[in-house]
């Protein structure tokens, strides 16, 4: 139907269409939804990792571990979840 | 205490140093074979490499190494570019274990050979951002000398291509090195076996820093005590101070006195 309400209800059902449920991430190069909160440290307590024993970056920059619980991730971000393993 | 068979302890970064042999963490059977293989090799600094998790692996080796006894040196292993590898020890540091970085920059996947270019220019920056740097580098005494002059803790010349176990290809070379640095030369890559070991440390160098040597032996434990043992004959003959050697005979019995 032309006229207000029906520009509205279009508007409204395009923006449910286009925005995402929740983001997804690259995590150490594979495709990832992350969970809610879109946090690090959310995300790091959904893979069962301590934080204490990974270094995380988010497109190439290091995301300090005193702020996992404050980065939201959005959509396309890059991150790199790394630790040490045994090497010459 | 020192007795005439203990060998002098050495200075690394500030830090007094009675194992010259450092070894690497990789390529074991399994993180119980990893701690054998460390315990008998006597070693106080091991290496480890950084790489992104693996969801699959249920211990961390964080959980399992001993850190009272074990000095953590993360690497750069794996790395052709300088970009990478300072990015990588910014990540250890983040790690909260990169007191000492060993900086490894590769230049070719199939020799592993150091691309030195890369290794200078990454030690420049590492150094600018407060890292302490022991760099693989060839075994040629002007990038060592570079190196060294850039800050660097100490020179890790190979002895020949990672894992290849050839032994020190240019001892002349090493001896070249030894001669110049005014900090540690730790030969590092290509080791075998015992005898490379102390051939390394006759020559003058500091200690030796080997992986492949322990983890592909039949048994790793047994070699560790082998290096152990072949470092430090090869360092009290360093310090006894060898003959010169001649090229001709000189008898060890006396000549006159002989019954004709």
């Amino acid at each position: 139907m032309a006229g207000r309400h029906g520009a509205q209800r279009g508007s409204r059902h395009l923006s449910l269409c286009y925005a995402p449920a929740v983001p997804t991430i690259v995590l150490n190069g594979e495709p990832k939804d992350v969970p809610r909160p879109a946090t690090v440290a959310a995300l790091l307590g959904e893979l069962g990792l301590d934080p204490r024993e990974v270094a995380v970056e988010r497109n190439r920059e290091i995301v300090p571990r005193a702020t996992y619980g404050a980065v939201s991730l959005t959509d396309g971000d890059r991150l790199e979840v790394v630790t040490f393993v045994g090497g010459g | 205490m020192t007795t005439p068979q203990s060998p002098q302890p050495w200075t690394l970064a500030g830090r007094t140093l009675t194992s010259r042999l450092i070894v690497g963490t990789g390529k074991y059977k399994d993180a119980k074979e990893t701690q054998a293989a460390l315990h008998a090799s006597g070693a106080e600094i091991v290496t480890v490499a950084l790489r992104r998790v693996d969801l699959t692996v249920k211990e961390n080796l964080l959980s399992w190494i001993d850190r009272d006894r074990y000095t953590l040196l993360p690497n750069t292993a794996g790395c052709y570019s300088a970009d990478d590898a300072i990015r990588v020890c910014r990540l250890a540091r983040e790690l909260g274990i990169a007191e000492l970085v060993k900086l490894e920059v590769i230049g070719d996947p199939k020799t592993l050979l150091p691309d030195n270019e890369q290794t200078l220019q990454a030690a420049r920056t590492l150094l600018d951002e407060g890292f302490t740097v022991l760099p693989y580098c060839s075994d040629d005494p002007i990038v060592c000398r570079k190196l060294e002059q850039l800050g660097c803790a100490a020179v890790m010349p190979l002895a020949a291509p990672i894992g290849s176990g050839l032994g020190i290809q240019n001892a002349h070379t090493i001896q070249l090195i030894v001669e110049q640095a005014k900090i540690p030369v730790i030969v590092d890559a290509g080791v075998g076996t015992a005898s490379h070991a102390t051939v390394a440390l006759e020559l003058g160098c500091d200690a030796v820093l080997m992986n492949t040597a322990l983890a592909e032996a039949s048994d790793p434990v047994k070699m560790a005590h082998a290096m152990r043992l072949g470092i430090l004959a090869g360092r009290l003959a360093y310090e006894a101070g060898r003959m010169a050697p001649r090229p001709y005979a000189s008898a060890s019995s006396p000549t006159s006195g002989q019954i004709e």
